[in-house]
């Protein structure tokens, strides 16, 4: 019906929308200071794939409800589809992509994912992870119910939770042993290893 | 000797990838393409009178918006009816855009190509379309009742009117001592995986290439399809299926409408454009499964025993049916489930409704049929008053009736066969393990605080595998790792590491030396696609053929290199090495570039090579003519015809008192497989299907209203299960191996889904007394019938 030439016009950063409205955002993101001008309504979570690339935090629903899109901000689990990029400006950001040490060696949440099947497609898998990291840090010893009820704000279609219930329980165990932070990157080499 | 990989609980090796963050879905490609939104219908009926897009021109960073008029001929043309049936006289399929009616809300009306999705939904929302709205029409009774049409030539609504039939089942019924005759409902639910569908295309003009990546279960014929319409040689489009976030069913239609303007727009424009739909598209656009409406009448002796069946069902499928009568096939031929059954007679109509239409979702209408083949043995137990396990008892085919032919038709076209199984056997784990014997003593103990417990149970036969065919290619590098390639995509079944483990025991290599890329069309050509549970049996059994062939290779090689015979040779630890003597041996990776006539010394293993070259025959070609150079093979596994998996799930469930809210307290499955080839992997297949089917019994429905608009259409409101809702599971496996495949194993993906809904409709009527004839049901509605009922009906003491 019509095809326009704006694309020649079109100067903003991969999948941004020429505006009047783009704002610088800069934060840091797993350790690293990061930043992008983006429009004012740029949701956090295709900020974080779209814009910074970061294609592991994944998006299942963009109204709240699934948490795939799971991120931890200052260390508490948010879900990013849910927040604008401007508004977390200035402040921290962990994503899936933040977890494992920097050789590659899963961090133990991670770690326990594998080791009890608690993922198949993986789809949902960072958000779950993310979320047992913020989980694990305020409950560092909790009992199965404890578990299911705190897993129990992102949703799975592939696995029926089992084993992502037993996960969250073998990952307390092993951070317990060690005393690292849920949320901090992997550290082999501090007794970090199971 | 290297440890057996088959059968072990191998961990993934998918998974550190995706913990990671480092999978590749759909939509982590392409960050520079276009992107698309598509305009849908707001209506269910209705005719397109004008389309104005002139609001829309204004959008910064739109590039180009298509109708149905601005597409080329061949695109014009109405979407494929992918499986024809004798039986389908009316069938209508969708176009990729509309051509001037739409027949349910979601329908594509156009396309608009922006620089980004949020520029492109803007354009979308300045877009006004006139429409003269038609009435809808909800509902299968509905739909065969025909006050209205949803395509005005078909003027009954019906696609198709299907009977089946064994021996003679009214002339059964009217001799039987009892009949029973009753109505059951199963309302639409769907696949909704965690990823919603995407396709990205990158045209290379130099080229004139396609390469289109899409969340497909059937690359190959999605790759075909788009050939075909965009008149493309199939040599020039490539189709790959990424990392996908779960299938179960929707992704195996093709082609999407999107699967084919997605990849001609980018032609067109000559850029890199992808498509990815947001939730609420998911739930208006791709389609559902379940919806029918079944009619029993069945007649039984005193022991129980069913003389005849027959049941009439209406299948409502939407308002196209491209995926052909598989769905009310199936629910029609697997409703017999583990029970002889010697007069049956089932007919159906699929009918037309102005919904999204209906196409497998995991279960593929054998849900439906189990539900009613379990809740009319449970309607004979508690009108003789017998135990329903006992009922199921008398009915069971006997394993040594088995292979057992039916003599009804399955959805493959070929006899409705089983192959192995043995039901008395599976009955007996099953009763075991949930205690089903002492279950008086607990319900007693419950009611004595108070308390409200029922069980329940169901059995099922899944026909597995079907073909026609799966292919596998397995090459030995010369570098020492091992290729290995199927066409079919996978979806989160771990087919990487199972293959893997299948190729890693037949050529005696590490594990980890084997690489398998499945779904990627420039790797592997042809293939059937990833649904009917077939892909471990399909693609397991081709990639063991080939992985046979490339060891026999390896042996021949190595006996002329070390002059010993075949017979003493075996491989072991990347090697073929001599029985007795391990340390008379050659690298498999030696053999891969012996097995090659031109061997420039570019490594140590083809410096290696030339020592064992046995002295070429001067009047020989160096390639003789049954050979190929290279240690590899491609073959394929086609099977006469399915086989079939089985097992029972029994249930336990507390009811409110004062509120009828639903609680699972023990959930036991017995299943039966054949061989495992990963008891981690199968184990995780069934606990899936079986919170799918908790979704089934009690959470999930389209509700669509009188106008067929879904009034659910977010995960806020069509309420899938949360770990909150999914009980523990406790599994046990029977194996009996499939005689029909070289691997002896049955397919296991649906298998988790099926009897769900039928096991907890039975502990909830076993709890309460209450019959329940239509699923899911949710507390409130459990609660209505409750209160509805004759005080004198006691309660916890059924
Ligand atoms: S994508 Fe954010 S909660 Fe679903
Ligand atoms: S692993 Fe597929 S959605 Fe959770």
């Amino acid at each position: 019906m019509s095809t326009t030439d704006h694309a020649a016009t079109a100067t903003t950063s991969p999948g941004g929308t020429p505006s009047g409205t783009d704002v610088e955002v800069v934060v840091t993101v797993n350790g690293v200071p990061r930043s992008a001008t983006v429009p004012a309504r740029r949701l956090l979570s295709d900020f974080l794939r779209h814009d910074l690339r970061l294609t592991g935090t994944h998006v299942g629903c963009e109204h709240g409800v699934c948490g795939a899109c799971t991120v931890l901000l200052d260390g508490a689990p948010v879900r990013s589809c849910l927040a604008f990029a401007v508004s977390i400006h200035g402040r921290e950001i962990t994503t899936i992509e933040g977890l494992a040490a920097d050789d590659g060696t899963l961090h133990p949440v991670q770690q326990a994912f594998q080791d009890e099947h608690g993922l198949q497609c993986g789809y949902c898998t960072p958000g779950f992870v993310m979320s047992a990291c913020g989980f694990l840090a305020d409950e560092p010893a909790p009992d199965d119910q404890t578990i299911r009820e705190g897993m129990s704000g992102n949703l799975c279609r592939c696995t029926g939770y089992a084993g992502i219930l037993a996960a969250v329980k073998q990952a307390a165990g092993a951070l317990r042993t060690t005393g690292a932070d849920p949320r901090a990157k992997h550290d082999p080499a501090a007794g970090g290893q199971r | 000797m290297t440890t057996r990989m088959v059968g072990a609980p191998v961990a993934r090796s998918e998974d550190p990838r995706l913990l990671r963050g480092e999978g590749r879905f759909l939509d982590d490609l392409g960050h520079d393409a276009y992107q698309v939104a598509i305009l849908r219908s707001p209506h269910a009926h209705a005719r397109i009178l004008d389309i104005d897009v002139t609001d829309a021109l204004e959008v910064d960073g739109l590039i180009a918006i298509h109708t149905f008029e601005d597409l080329p001929p061949r695109l014009q043309q109405p979407m494929p009816l992918l499986i024809p049936h004798p039986a389908l006289t009316a069938g209508r399929t969708q176009y990729v855009l509309a051509d001037g009616e739409v027949n349910h809300v979601g329908e594509a009306i156009l396309m608009v190509v922006a620089t980004d999705r949020y520029a492109a939904e803007d354009a979308v929302e300045r877009i006004t379309v006139d429409y003269e709205v038609l009435p809808a029409v909800v509902g299968p009774e509905n739909a065969l009742a025909a006050a209205q049409f949803v395509h005005e030539e078909i003027p009954d609504n019906v696609a198709a009117h299907l009977q089946q039939t064994i021996g003679d089942a009214p002339r059964a019924i009217a001799a039987a001592p009892h009949t029973l005759e009753f109505r059951l409902d199963i309302e639409r639910s769907a696949s909704t995986p965690m990823e919603t569908r995407g396709t990205y295309a990158r045209w290379d003009a130099d080229d004139r290439r396609l390469r289109l990546y899409t969340s497909t279960q059937a690359p190959t014929s999605v790759r075909a399809a788009v050939a075909s319409f965009l008149e493309l040689p199939l040599a020039q489009v490539e189709c790959i299926a990424p990392d996908i976030g779960g299938g179960f069913g929707v992704k195996i239609m093709h082609p999407w409408p999107e699967e084919i303007l997605v990849p001609w727009v980018a032609r067109e424009l000559g850029h890199d454009i992808k498509f990815v739909e947001d939730r609420r598209e998911h739930f208006i656009s791709s389609n559902h499964e379940r919806a029918q409406v079944q009619w029993i009448t069945v007649g039984f002796d005193d022991a129980g025993r069913v003389l005849g069946l027959d049941v009439r069902f209406i299948h409502d499928h939407g308002a196209y049916i491209p995926y052909g009568l598989i769905v009310p096939i199936i629910t029609s031929t697997q409703l017999i489930g583990p029970y002889k059954l010697e007069n049956y007679r089932v007919t159906f109509d699929s009918v037309y409704t102005n919904t999204v239409p209906v196409t497998p979702y995991r279960g593929a209408g054998r849900p439906q049929g189990c539900f009613a083949m379990e809740r009319t043995i449970d309607r004979i137990a508690r009108h003789l008053g017998l135990d329903r396990t006992q009922v199921r008892g008398v009915n069971f085919l006997q394993p040594e009736e088995l292979p057992y032919d039916f003599g009804l038709t399955f959805q493959d076209g070929r006899p409705y066969c089983y192959d192995s199984g043995d039901f008395p056997a599976s009955l007996a784990m099953l009763k075991t393990l949930i205690d089903w014997d002492g279950f008086e003593q607990r319900r007693a103990a419950a009611a004595a605080q108070g308390r409200i417990i029922g069980i329940g149970m169901a059995a099922y036969v899944e026909g597995t595998g079907v073909g026609p065919y799966e292919g596998g290619h397995v090459l030995v590098e010369p570098g020492g790792k091992v290729q290995v390639a199927t066409g079919l995509s996978t979806q989160g079944q771990g087919h990487q590491t199972a293959f893997a483990q299948i190729v890693a025991d037949q050529l005696g290599v590490a594990f980890e030396d084997v690489e398998v890329v499945t779904g990627d069309t420039r790797r592997f050509q042809y293939a059937v696609g990833t649904f009917a549970s077939r892909a471990a049996v399909m693609s397991g059994n081709a990639i063991h053929l080939a992985a046979v062939k490339v060891r026999e290779k390896a042996l021949k090689l190595a006996s002329d290199a070390l002059e010993v015979d075949v017979e003493d040779l075996e491989l072991a630890e990347g090697r073929v090495r001599v029985v007795g003597s391990p340390d008379t041996s050659i690298d498999l990776k030696v053999l891969a570039t012996l097995s090659n006539p031109l061997r420039y010394a570019f490594d140590d293993s083809a410096r290696i090579a030339t020592q064992f070259a046995t002295p070429a025959d001067p009047d020989a070609p160096p390639v003789g003519d049954d050979e190929a150079p290279g240690l590899e093979a491609t073959d394929y596994y086609s099977p006469v015809r399915s086989t079939f998996a089985n097992g029972m799930h029994a249930v336990e469930v507390e009811i409110d008192p004062e509120t009828s809210d639903i609680r699972i307290l023990d959930y036991a499955v017995v299943h039966d497989c054949g061989n495992l080839l990963n008891p981690t992997i199968v184990k995780g297949q069934v606990l899936g299907g079986v919170a799918q089917g908790v979704g089934g019994a009690l959470y999930e429905r389209m509700a669509y209203d009188d106008h067929g608009q879904l009034q659910n259409a977010s995960f806020m409101d069509f309420l899938i299960p949360y770990a909150t809702e999914v009980p523990a599971v406790r599994i046990d496996h029977l194996e009996t191996p499939s005689p029909l495949n070289p691997l002896g194993i049955k397919g296991a993906g649906e298998a988790g889904v099926i009897p769900t809904s039928a096991a907890i409709a039975a502990a909830i009527e076993d709890a309460t007394g209450i019959v329940i004839d239509a699923m899911p049901i949710s507390p409130s509605q459990l609660h209505e019938r409750r209160l509805a009922r004759p005080v004198t009906a006691g309660e916890g003491t059924p």
